[in-house]
């Protein structure tokens, strides 16, 4: 077998290359560039000449700072409360608006606040929208990633008999993941459309009218969830796939060796099932948190990362500064970020879950 | 006290019958030995008896109860399987004590009894290992490991050493009939192997197509065959077969000759013997020697395989049928050479033709 070809070096990097030259191309060049353009001021189309800027890019998104504002008082010294009872304070732009006192919250705006006493602690950030993009994105990840996997594994563990009809089953669960997310996004709309959408309607059909129907994308409170309910019907046939193939992994013999040992279901799954998935977890739990970092589809079709950016989220964030508000080096620098991020995420998976003898 | 009694035992897998019919008497600490062409259903049989698989039809008893119903965990067994089946992700400590882990013992109890398991296999020093870090006969002992700790009564093998090189298939043999005698424990155990078969059992049980063949210890197998194809199948290299004629039977004897073989009285105990017509002669190649003239059988050397300890010759008739000569001595044949072998007129086995020919049964 061991022909000149398959032992010559230079056949083997010419075969190497159209792949290794695409992957350069479209994957490590764009990373390498988007890592450039975060520390310029580029534009997407600009009179003005690109100028390197250093990490401003980075300090504009991520700066954050607290401060703590003490009521107004009068004379005397006593608090003043307004018509409703409520305490008064100096107005937040006295601070961040050309303060020279206060030259770290210069131009940053309040992100949330809470009471402490008769004082008020402000967090402020100089990127309030990307800060909600990144807490959203997070409770995203956080909730689909257990959420889609438990539940693909289910699906795995029921569909993985010898049942009548099984395979049906398995077609059905894994439709979702063959139909665009476009497609699947614009049926979802119906489905939680207000008044007279799918869902309100067997809501209201099962409480025999109870249910008050509700604008599911279009409430701050219902948004989000409503988005991570679809995502995780979409994806869960796709992980349920590979979950089915690490169970066919294991030996149907060690099933039958616990079963004369005498487990129990649970046992069973305890014992031989779990520990015969372990690597199918890992690829599992990574794969769905990649994916959901690069949450993007749904709210481009559904929310535009309303209502009052209940639903903005990194990658969103990414193109609408890059492509719409022509802002190619704050796009860049979201890349970046999210970048780190799930870097730093997988290493820390790979830790947790290394092998340990 | 563990009898096995398998009575009519049948399994179908839909329409198609593997079983069809098998009744074994199993004693209490007996060793019993299944063996048969591969697909016969000796797997199939074993997991029955193992509760692995739903019995079609018959009744099985274990110990004096009927076990049909009984779990596979509640019937008193053990098994081995060919690929080991020990976990992974455990330690042989922990694969050897999972049955007890699985009821729930105190860690006490857990360390006593995997010691005195792994005193028994000598494998002490292996406990804290993964089964990736052994050797498959060590991976094979671990699963015996976690038979013995089991205790059963009956203790179920299918084919465990055929993983293993044949050296180690030796030790592991002799390890076997050791912890069957020590124990004292019914064992039923499925082998492709001869030796395996002949050396540990008890009583060998033959099937083929679903049907047991013969059942009886391996010397009386060996010695009195019932039809052509326990002949054909114990014995290494198996009997050769010619077709002869009977001209005249007389109780237990019967008069054969051929155009191959020349007439000669051969041993017809077995009952459906014709008394004249077609039959077929059975001679084992370690009864055949050969001589200088005047042997029963005449022909040419094809091929002599010499194997210090035996020779194997294949031998040519006159009209080309093959018989086979082993010879418990180192001698060199010329291929080619004429031949004449005769044989101890006792030691030849009389059958009824079969439907179909020998040779499908051989
Ligand atoms: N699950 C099954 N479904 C259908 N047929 C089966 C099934 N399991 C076994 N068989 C059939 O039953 C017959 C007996 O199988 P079995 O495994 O008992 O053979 P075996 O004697 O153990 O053979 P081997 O020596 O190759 O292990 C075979 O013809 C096989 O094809
Ligand atoms: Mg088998």
């Amino acid at each position: 077998m061991a022909s000149k070809l398959t032992r010559s070096d230079r056949a083997g990097w010419l075969m190497a290359l159209p792949g290794a030259g695409l992957i350069a191309t479209f994957i490590i060049l764009p990373f390498f560039l988007a890592f450039a353009f975060s520390l310029t001021n580029q534009r997407l189309a600009s009179p003005n000449p690109t100028e390197y800027v250093g990490f401003e890019n980075y300090r504009d998104l991520l700066g954050l700072s607290i401060f703590t504002l003490e009521p107004e008082r009068n004379e005397a010294g006593d608090v003043l409360v307004d018509d409703d009872g409520q305490i008064e304070y100096p107005r937040l732009r006295k601070f961040t608006r050309n303060n020279p006192d206060y030259p770290k919250l210069q131009g940053k705006r309040e992100w949330f606040s809470w009471q402490s006493g008769e004082n008020r602690t402000v967090v402020l950030a100089s990127d309030v929208v990307f800060m909600k993009a990144l807490v959203n994105t997070i409770t995203f990840v956080l909730v689909v990633a257990p959420v889609q996997a438990g539940l693909a594994l289910v699906l795995a563990l029921l569909i993985n008999q010898k049942l009548r009809g099984i395979s049906l089953f398995r077609a059905v669960y894994f439709m979702p993941v063959v139909v665009s997310i476009v497609v699947v996004s614009i049926l979802w709309q119906f489905i939680y459309s207000p008044g007279d959408g799918l869902l309100n309607n067997v809501l209201s059909g099962l409480t025999f009218g109870a249910f008050q129907p509700r604008d599911w994308l279009g409430e701050t409170s219902t948004a989000l969830g409503a988005i991570i309910a679809m995502s995780v019907w979409q994806g869960v046939g796709f992980h349920m796939v590979i979950w089915l193939s690490g169970l066919q992994t294991i030996s149907p013999t060690l099933y039958e060796a616990a079963e004369i040992e005498g487990s129990s279901k649970w046992q069973v799954f305890r014992y031989v099932t779990w520990p015969g998935l372990r690597n199918t977890a890992i690829l599992i739990l990574i794969v769905i948190t990649m994916q959901a970092f690069a949450l993007f589809a749904q709210i481009d079709v559904m929310t535009q990362g309303g209502p009052l950016d209940s639903t903005q989220v990194l990658v969103f964030q990414a193109v609408e500064r890059g492509y719409g508000k022509q802002d190619i080096s704050g796009g860049s620098t979201i890349s970046v970020i999210l970048f780190v991020i799930v870097l730093c995420i997988s290493l820390l998976q790979r830790w947790l879950t290394r092998e340990r003898n | 006290m563990a009898d096995v009694i398998l009575k009519g035992i049948k399994k179908s897998y839909g329409s198609v019958e593997v079983i069809k019919g098998v009744d074994i008497d199993i004693k209490d600490g007996e060793f019993v030995v299944f063996v048969g062409p591969s697909g016969c259903g000796k797997s199939t049989v074993l997991r029955m008896i193992a509760g692995l698989e739903d019995i079609t039809d018959g009744t099985l008893e274990i110990g004096g109860k009927i076990v049909n119903e009984v779990p596979a965990s509640k019937r008193g067994i053990a098994m081995v399987f060919q690929s080991y089946a020990i976990f992974p992700h455990m330690t042989v400590r922990e694969n050897m004590a999972f049955g007890l882990t699985i009821a729930g013992a105190s860690k006490a109890e857990k360390d006593e009894k995997v010691a005195e398991a792994a005193r028994i296999l000598k494998m002490e020093h292996l406990l804290d290992r993964r089964p990736s870090q052994l050797s498959g006969g060590q991976r094979q002992r671990v699963a015996i490991g976690r038979a013995i700790v089991r205790k059963p009564e009956v203790f179920l093998f299918d084919e465990p050493l055929s993983n293993l090189d044949a050296a180690l298939r030796l030790d592991m043999r002799i390890e076997i009939g050791k912890l069957h005698k020590s124990l004292g424990a019914t064992m039923v155990y499925v082998t492709h192997d001869q030796v395996e078969a002949m050396t540990l059992a008890d009583k060998i049980v033959v099937l083929k197509d679903g049907y047991v063949q013969q059942m009886g210890a391996p010397m009386d197998l060996y010695h009195r065959p019932e039809n052509l194809f326990v002949a054909g199948f114990i014995g290494a290299p198996s009997m050769n077969f010619l077709d002869v004629e009977v001209i005249g039977k007389e109780g237990d004897t019967a008069k054969v000759r051929s155009d191959l073989v020349a007439e000669f009285a051969a041993p017809a105990w077995r009952e459906d013997i014709p008394t004249s017509g077609r039959a077929i002669l059975g001679v084992r190649p370690q009864d055949l020697r050969p001589v200088d003239s005047n042997g029963l059988l005449s022909g040419h050397v094809t091929l002599a395989e010499r194997l210090g300890i035996e020779t194997v010759v294949d031998v040519a008739l006159k009209d080309g049928t093959r018989v086979i000569c082993s010879l418990a001595e180192d001698r060199v044949f010329e291929p080619g050479q004429p031949i004449h072998l005769d044989f101890d007129h006792k030691r030849a086995h009389l059958f009824a033709p079969e439907r179909g020919g020998h040779q499908a049964a051989a």
